[in-house]
Parts: structure tokens; sequence; C-alpha cells
């Protein structure tokens, strides 16, 4: 399999804070790999990163061959890296198939289209004039996962599809992953819900205080390797200070698996 | 006899402000600026015609068609230039850039015209007119200045709510980060609106030439009238801005009726009453744009 995305000693700062530090990360082509870790321990800053949202201040970015790391955001959608960002982050003012066009402004041409879409997702038909603001939080993320397929990216990037979702919303966002996968697209997703990361991913990776410090593939890993990854048993609990005065409410799954 | 007509060329008055204020609105819709040159560009816009008939052998009709497109263009430079290094530094910044290039375009324009007044000849456009009965007259140019801008917010509207293009500026109106992950490059849909919200004040400007004297201060005025009549439309609704002109046009044509003097007052008093009682303004808006 070759490599589609390659993530090479990169460090992100926001202001002072090194929210990402010297970070090695990489996707093949039709591979899912899922990063995983605690509030803050900057997950979504490395796929903001990938993204171009937010600026490396030190490492490099290579997608299909290609240094992008210096490209604007909104030439990455172009180049085939498409981010589903936390929040869904719908326009709220656009109806809910003016949203799926946005996704067409700069996307590529392929396999996915907006009727394609809505077969994956078929509610949409009935209701593709409807102001997207008064959808539900799963159909938002919905929304909000076929706007960022319809620009047919090489890479998906996916952040906490599960925030703020019900567990049965969840599962049925997720059935979908296998599909967009056999269409081509591989993904790199952030995930606070451990189990669900650990059940769709090829490999994992786990970041502590904006570093990497456990990678593999699920079944090598064990529950014990992952928890101490996750919550840093063996370093000094500094994460308050990064994470904020946000209550850690995150289970590590362990049983789901 | 007399109130029909002040009722009259006061609805068709509601044009001229509605093609004067729907550039404001948008630009402020999309980049949540307001302009504070925003009439001294269509004052610009007068003088520019105003030398172009002078100087050239084109007549208004050309000149016009030569004004609008320039204006574009400068609104889009300006944008690229100027008024996207202030939104980088604040919004305050765009106050202040803005309100400076207000006193800049006056000072070069009073350089450059002299304070005299002048008019834009526009032939019989200006002194003929439709006569509805023996009291009531509209002039030719009333009427063109109404339909222009209902043309005008009908092509807005189709451009925003039908084109890619349109559909992204709205879309970045929403969320200029979401729609910058969708390959939306902000500072060229930015501007694109101000290339629009130009074009339409240099039609206003030349409209509002045509029909009255004009001089490089008179800018501020129009702003004021452009910023009432989105206002009192609701900010953001593109027909809004129209029966919000229409309302401001009808007070200053009604309080013209009872006392020459209470012209401007009347209308700054609706204004007040639609701030004070209803803020949103007469049609809110349901989207941003």
């Amino acid at each position: 399999m070759t490599t589609l995305l390659e993530v090479a000693g990169l460090t992100v700062h926001h202001g002072q804070l090194a929210a990402v530090s010297d970070v090695d990360l990489s996707v093949a082509e039709g591979e899912i790999v899922a990063v995983i870790g605690a509030n803050g321990a900057g997950k979504s800053t490395l796929l903001g990163a990938v993204a171009g949202a937010h600026r490396a201040s030190a490492g490099t970015v290579t997608f299909a061959g290609r240094d992008v790391t210096r490209l604007p955001a909104h030439r990455r959608v172009a180049a085939g890296i498409c981010l589903v960002p936390e929040g869904r982050r719908l326009f709220p003012s656009l109806t809910v198939e003016e949203n799926l066009l946005t996704g067409r402004y700069r996307g590529r041409n392929g396999p996915w289209t907006l009727p394609r879409v809505v077969d994956l997702f078929p509610w949409m038909a009935q209701r593709r004039r409807q102001v997207s603001a008064q959808l539900s939080g799963g159909e938002q993320q919905a929304v909000a996962i076929g706007r960022a397929l319809v620009a047919n990216p090489r890479l998906l990037l996916l952040d906490e599809l599960s925030l703020g979702l019900a567990p049965v919303v969840v599962r049925r966002i997720y059935e979908v992953l296998p599909e967009i996968i056999a269409s081509g697209t591989s993904i790199l997703l952030v995930e606070q819900d451990v189990g669900q990361a650990l059940r769709v991913a090829d490999r994992v990776h786990c970041l502590l205080e904006g570093r990497g410090v456990l990678a593999g593939r699920p079944a090598d890993l064990s529950v014990a390797d992952v928890e101490r990854a996750y919550f840093g048993l063996r370093s000094s609990p500094a994460l308050a200070g990064e994470a904020g005065p946000a209550p850690d409410a995150e289970p590590v799954e362990g049983g789901s698996r | 006899m007399n109130w029909l007509n002040a009722v009259l060329q006061g609805l068709l008055l509601g044009g001229l402000y509605a093609l004067f204020a729907c550039g404001l609105s948008l630009m402020f819709g999309v980049m949540r600026i307001v302009n504070l040159a925003h009439g001294d560009f269509a004052v610009l816009a007068a003088f520019l015609a105003y030398s172009t008939v002078s100087g050239t052998p084109l007549g208004i009709l050309g000149a016009t068609i030569v004004v609008i497109p320039v204006f574009a263009l400068l609104g889009y430079l300006t944008q690229r230039t100027l008024i996207q290094r202030a939104l980088q530094t604040g919004p305050l910044s765009t106050l202040l850039v803005t309100f400076g290039l207000s006193i800049i375009i006056q000072n070069l324009l009073l350089q450059g015209y002299s304070a005299d007044t002048r008019a834009l000849p526009a032939g019989s456009l200006v002194s003929a007119s439709l006569k509805l009965s023996g009291q009531v007259s509209i002039s030719y140019l009333a009427l063109l200045t109404f339909g222009l801008a209902v043309v005008v917010l009908l092509g807005l509207q189709a451009f925003l709510s039908r084109t890619a293009l349109g559909r992204m500026l709205r879309a970045t109106a929403d969320d200029r980060e979401a729609a910058t992950l969708v390959g939306a490059d902000s500072r060229h849909l930015y501007g694109v609106a101000t290339a629009i919200a130009f074009a339409t004040v240099a039609l206003a400007g030349l409209l509002f030439a045509m029909r009255s004297s004009f001089d490089p201060s008179i800018g501020p005025t129009r702003l004021l009238f452009a910023f009432e009549a989105v206002v009192i439309g609701g900010l953001g609704s593109l027909w809004g801005t129209l029966l919000g002109g229409m309302v401001l046009g009808l007070a200053q044509t009604i309080g013209a009726q009872l006392d020459p003097a209470l012209t401007l007052l009347a209308g700054h008093v609706i204004f007040l009453a639609v701030l004070a009682f209803r803020p949103q303004g007469l049609i809110p808006a349901r989207s941003t744009a």
C-alpha cells in the first residue's frame, strides 16, 4: 500500500503553547487511522494542521508525494484533503442541499455526487430544502460528512464524529465508513470514544500532551497499554493546565471491545 | 392631489435609497463591516461620470457603462489592499480605514473639482414625465430609478441564491472558517462582495446625480440615508432594504409636504422610531446575506 499522508516531526503552537509537538504519523491508501487521546491532547490541532486550518511551526505534511505544509487550507480541498470539523460547522442559513453543494465549490470530480450522498443518508431526500440550523445533531453530522464527501477527497479527516450524539446515532454514522473506504477514500479520524476508534481503525495513534506516546494495530494493543498511554500514568499529571477547567469525562471503554 | 403626488414621489425615491443601501447591506452581511466611505464613493462615481461626459464623446449612457465596471474593479482592489488588511487587525480598524477613505475622497474631490455644485446632464430623462392627471406626474427618471432598483435587487437575490459564487458568499458570511475548509478563499469572496457593493453604489450615485445637483461634501448624507434604509428594513434582508428605502422616502416627501424644513427630520424620526420599537427592522432577515 502506498503512503498517502506523511506527517513528520509536526509541531503546532497555539500562542506559546505547543499543542502538538514532534508528531509522526502516516496514512496509507485505503486505510483508516484513528488518533485518540484525552481532552487537550492535541488531536484536533493535529487534524487542523493536516487540513491547513492551523499553521505548523515545525515539521512537514506531505500529501500524495507533495509537500503541503505551507499550502493554505482552501487550496488543500482541491488537492484532496477534506476536514469534517469538530462541532459539524454547517452553514446554518443554508439548506441541506446548499450545504452539500458548497462541497462541490472547489471539490474534485469522482464517485461521490449529491445523489450518492442522498443514497447514503436517505432522509436527506425529503428534507433537502430545510435550513440546516433546524436539523438534529446526528443529521447535521451526516450533512457535514456529505459536504466533505462530494468534494471527493482522497483523504477524509473526521474530527470527533461522536461528540454530543446518542450512541445509536454514532453507530449509524460509523456504519457508513466502510462504504467511504470502498470508494477509494482514506480516513484519518480523531475520537474521544476510544472503544469506537479501536473498533473501526486499522491503526491507532495515542497522543498525550501533544506527543505521540503509543501507536499500533488495535489487535496488538492491550487495554492496559492504551489506558497507560491515554492517561499518561507514567508522566506527571500536567494535563489539567492544558485542558483547562473542563472535566475529563471520557471513559476508556475497555469492556466494549 | 398634492398628497398623492408626495406619496408617489416618496415611494419612488425609496428605490434610489434602496440602491444606495444594498451595497452597504451586502458588505455588512458578508464581512460584518460598515463602509463609512460608501456615500463618498457614490459621489466619486458621479464626478467620474461628470468628467467622462464632459471630456469624452460618450454620453450619459456611455459614461454609466464605463463607470460601473470601473467601480466594481475599484471595489475589488480596495477590499484586497486596504479593507482586508484592516479586517485582519480587528473591527475597529475597518471603521477607521473607511472613515479615512471618506475624508480622503472628499478632499481630493474638493481639490480636483472645487466646492461648486454640479449636475449630471441626463437630457430629456429628467424633464419628461408621465402625466397621470392634471396635478400628478412622475418623472421618467424616478420611474427608471425605481425600476433599476428592483432589477438590481432581483439580480442580487438570484445571484446569492442560485449561483455557486453567491452560495459561497452566504456560506462565508455564516462561518468563514468552515467555508475555508470547503475550499473558499475568503479574501477573494470578500473582494467579490465589495465589487458588487461598489457597482451598485456607483449606479446609485449616477442616478442621484441625474436628479439633483451634487458637490464633494454630500457623501456622508447619502451614507446616512442608506444606513437608515437598511436599519428600517431590517439588516441583511434585500427586500427589507427596498421597503426601508420606501418608508424613508415616504417620510421625507410627506414631511416636506407639511413643511419643507421637515424633510430630513421626518426621515430621521421614522428611523429612530423603528430603532426604538422594532429594532430588528420591518422585515427581519432569515439569512445573513
